[in-house]
C-alpha cells in the first residue's frame, strides 16, 4: 500500500471531497478571472491575477512548514526577499555588462528565468537552512521571535549594502526571459506564474502524502510519538523548512520580475505577517489556503484601497474577526467544516 | 578615535538599552504570566509617544505629556486587553501572532488618520536641556543622562514591584501555577489586565522618552518591538533580570558596533570598502551575537526553559 492512500478515508476516493471541489473552483477562478481580464484587454487586471498567483506560491511556501509542519515562521519575507534580489542581481548585471565575477571562472549574470530560478531556490535553501538550524533549536514562541529577528537581519543588511541600491531598490530595466515566451507580454507572465503556482501545489500536494508529508504533520501533532517511531522531528522539520525557503525564494524571483524591481520592502516583517495572513484568511493546513487567502487579500486591497486610504485599518477589523471568530478561514467556509 | 567619543557612545548604548528594557520588560511580563506572545506591544510604545506630542504641544508642558503617555498607553493596554487580548490567552501562538498583528495595523493606520504621515517632533524640557560635563571632562546630552536615570529608577522600581509586593507575588505565583492562585481567591482576570497594563504603561513612557530624542511617527515601535524580542530571547523569555542584561547587551552591541566597526575594518582594507562593510555588518550585530546565545543556551540566558 502506498503510503498516499493512508490518510485518506474510503468514501473520499469515490467522489471528490467537498474541499477538492472547492479547490478546483479556485484555481478556474484564477485562470478565468486572468483570461478574463486578457479577453477585455485590461493588462492592469491581468497583473493583478498573476500577483495573486506569485503571492499564492509565496504563501505555500510557508504552507508547508506552518499548515502541515505546525512551525510559526514569521520571517519567510527574508527568503522572498531573497529571491527577488537574485532575480534582481543577476539581470542587474547582466544587463550592465558588469560581470558579477571573473573567478574561478567568468560570470556575467543572467536574465534567463530557469537559471535565475535554480539561484533563487538554491540561495533561499541555503537561507534558510542556515536560519531553520538555528531556530528549530527552540519551539514555540521562541521560534517566532527569533525566525523575525533573523528576517529583520537581513533586512537591515538589504538596507545597509549600498552595492545593490541600499535602502533605494535596485530596479530591472527588462523582465527577464523565459525560453518560447514573450514575458513581456502580461497574459503569457500571467500563464506562467500560473503554471508555477500549479507546479508547486502538486509538489506540495505530493510532499504532504509522503511518508515524508506524513512525518511532516506528525512532527506538529506529537514530537514525542514520532521520535518513539524512530522519526528524529528535528530532520524532518528541517527539510521542510529548506524546502518552504527554497519555494518561497522561486516566488521571490517571480515577484520581483512582476515589479521590474526589488526593494528592502520585499524582505520587511510586514511582508512576512501578510504571508502568515493569508494562510489564516485561506484557512490553514489546506492545499489551497494561499491562494484563497492572496486572493481574498488582493481583492480587499483593490476595492477597499479604492474606498479609504487607510484600508488597513479596515483590514486589521477584519482580519481580528477572522481570527477570533471564524478560524476556518475562506475554504472552511466553503466546506462547511473544520480541518482536522 | 578618542577616548571621549568612545565614552559618549558608551552612554548612548546604556541610554538605548534602557529604553528597550523598559520594552522588553512588559512583553516578558505579558508572556510570562499570561503566555501571550504580544505584537501590539509596540503600538503602545507609539500611542504613548503620540499622547505625549499631542498633550505637550496643546498644554506647553513637557512633563504633562511625559504623565499623559504613562497614563495613554495603560489605558490603551487595558482596553485592548479586555476587548481582544482575553481572548487570546487559550488560542495557540499563531492566533496570537495574527490577532496581535491585526491590532497593529488597526493602531497605525488609526494613528494615521488623526495625525497624518508626518513626523511629530518634542521640545526636550527647559530644565533638561544642554549638556553637562562629566567627570573627564565629557560633553554629555543631560537629557539623555536623565533617561538613564530614570531608565535605571524604573528598572530598579520594577524589580522591587515584582520582588517586594503582594501584587509582585501574585504575578511570579501567576507564571508558576496559574491554576492554583485562582484558587486561592485571586481574580485572576483583574491580575492580567494589570499585568497587561502595566507592561503597557512601561512601553509608552520609553515611547515618550525616545520620541523626544528622535522623532513621534507612525510605525516607530515596530523595529523597537523586534529589538525586544532580540532582549528577550538573549535574556529568557520571562526573565525580568533576563531582559535587563539583554537590553544593555543589544544596546551596547549595537551602539558600540556602529562606532566600532567602520574603523576596524579600515584597518586592512580601503576606507569606502572598509565603511559599507562595517556598516553592513553592524547593522546585524545584534542578531549575530543572538545566535550566539541560541547556540550556546537556546533557552536564553536567565531562561528556565526553550
Amino acid at each position: 500500500m502506498s503510503a498516499a492512500e493512508i490518510p485518506a478515508p474510503r468514501a473520499r476516493r469515490a467522489a471528490p471531497s467537498r474541499e477538492t471541489l472547492v479547490n478546483a473552483g479556485l484555481g478556474l477562478a484564477l485562470l478565468v478571472f486572468g483570461i478574463g481580464a486578457w479577453l477585455l484587454d485590461e493588462p492592469f487586471l491581468i497583473t493583478l491575477a498573476t500577483k495573486v498567483a506569485i503571492l499564492a506560491i509565496a504563501g505555500a511556501g510557508l504552507n508547508l512548514v506552518l499548515g502541515y509542519g505546525g512551525l510559526v515562521s514569521f520571517g519567510h519575507a527574508a527568503y522572498f526577499g531573497i529571491g527577488g534580489y537574485t532575480s534582481g542581481i543577476l539581470a542587474h548585471h547582466a544587463l550592465n555588462y558588469t560581470p558579477m565575477f571573473e573567478w574561478p571562472f567568468l560570470f556575467e549574470g543572467s536574465t534567463s528565468m530557469p537559471l535565475i530560478w535554480l539561484f533563487a531556490m538554491v540561495l533561499g535553501g541555503l537561507a534558510a537552512l542556515a536560519i531553520g538550524a538555528l531556530s528549530l533549536r527552540t519551539t514555540g514562541v521562541y521560534f517566532i521571535m527569533i525566525t523575525l529577528a533573523f528576517g529583520q537581519m537581513i533586512f537591515y543588511f538589504a538596507i545597509s549594502w549600498p552595492a545593490y541600491g541600499g535602502e533605494d531598490g535596485l530596479p530591472i530595466y527588462v523582465r527577464n526571459g523565459f525560453p518560447g515566451l514573450n514575458t513581456l507580454d502580461p497574459i503569457q507572465f500571467f500563464a506562467l506564474a500560473v503554471a508555477v503556482l500549479f507546479a508547486v501545489l502538486g509538489l506540495i500536494s505530493m510532499l504532504a502524502h509522503s511518508r515524508f508529508g506524513l512525518a511532516l504533520q506528525a512532527a506538529r501533532q506529537n514530537r514525542q510519538r514520532l521520535m518513539a517511531v524512530g522519526i528524529r522531528p528535528g530532520g524532518v522539520l528541517l527539510v521542510a523548512f529548506v524546502i518552504s525557503g527554497a519555494i518561497t525564494a522561486l516566488a521571490g524571483a517571480l515577484y520581483a520580475d512582476l515589479n521590474r524591481f526589488v526593494s528592502p520592502s520585499m524582505l520587511s516583517w510586514h511582508l512576512s505577517g501578510e504571508l502568515l495572513v493569508f494562510l489564516i484568511l485561506g484557512g490553514t493546513g489546506r492545499l489551497f489556503a494561499p491562494l484563497a487567502g492572496a486572493g481574498l487579500y488582493i481583492t480587499l486591497e483593490h476595492v477597499l484601497g479604492g474606498v479609504s486610504d487607510y484600508w488597513q485599518f479596515y483590514f486589521g477589523l477584519l482580519l481580528l474577526g477572522v481570527v477570533l471568530f471564524a478560524r476556518g478561514g475562506v475554504i472552511g467556509f466553503l466546506t462547511g467544516g473544520r480541518h482536522g | 578615535m578618542s577616548m571621549i567619543l568612545l565614552i559618549e557612545q558608551l552612554l548612548n548604548g546604556i541610554q538605548s538599552g534602557l529604553m528597550l528594557f523598559l520594552m522588553a520588560a512588559g512583553l516578558t511580563l505579558v508572556f510570562g504570566v499570561m503566555g501571550l506572545i504580544n505584537l501590539a506591544h509596540g503600538s503602545l510604545y507609539m500611542v504613548g509617544a503620540f499622547a505625549c506630542a499631542g498633550v505637550a504641544a496643546a498644554t506647553g508642558s513637557f512633563w504633562l505629556g511625559l504623565a499623559a503617555s504613562i497614563a495613554a498607553a495603560a489605558a490603551a493596554g487595558a482596553i485592548v486587553e479586555v476587548a481582544v487580548i482575553r481572548r487570546l490567552y487559550a488560542r495557540d501562538h499563531l492566533d496570537q501572532v495574527l490577532a496581535t498583528f491585526a491590532l497593529i495595523l488597526i493602531f497605525s493606520e488609526g494613528t494615521r488618520w488623526l495625525y497624518g504621515s508626518f513626523p511629530l517632533y518634542l521640545n526636550v524640557p527647559a530644565a533638561l536641556s544642554g549638556s553637562v560635563t562629566l567627570p573627564g571632562g565629557i560633553q554629555y546630552s543631560l537629557f539623555r543622562l536623565a533617561i538613564i536615570g530614570a531608565g535605571l529608577a524604573v528598572a530598579v522600581g520594577l524589580f522591587l514591584l515584582i520582588g517586594k509586593t503582594r501584587i509582585g507575588v501574585q504575578v511570579r505565583a501567576g507564571e508558576a501555577d496559574r491554576e492554583m492562585i485562582a484558587g486561592l481567591g485571586v481574580d485572576i482576570g483583574r491580575l492580567y489586565t494589570l499585568v497587561f497594563a502595566l507592561g503597557a504603561a512601561l512601553a509608552g513612557l520609553a515611547g515618550a522618552l525616545v520620541g523626544t530624542i528622535q522623532s513621534v511617527q507612525v510605525g516607530m515601535g515596530e523595529p523597537v518591538l523586534i529589538l525586544a524580542f532580540v532582549v528577550i530571547v538573549i535574556g529568557g523569555i520571562g526573565s525580568i533580570k533576563g531582559a535587563l542584561i539583554g537590553a544593555l547587551l543589544v544596546g551596547l552591541t549595537d551602539t558600540m558596533g556602529r562606532v566600532l566597526l567602520p574603523p576596524l575594518f579600515s584597518l586592512f582594507m580601503e576606507t569606502s570598502a572598509a565603511t559599507s562593510i562595517g556598516a553592513a555588518l553592524a547593522s546585524m550585530a545584534i542578531y549575530i551575537l543572538m545566535a550566539l546565545v541560541l547556540i550556546v543556551r537556546p533557552g536564553g540566558l536567565f531562561g528556565a526553559r526553550a
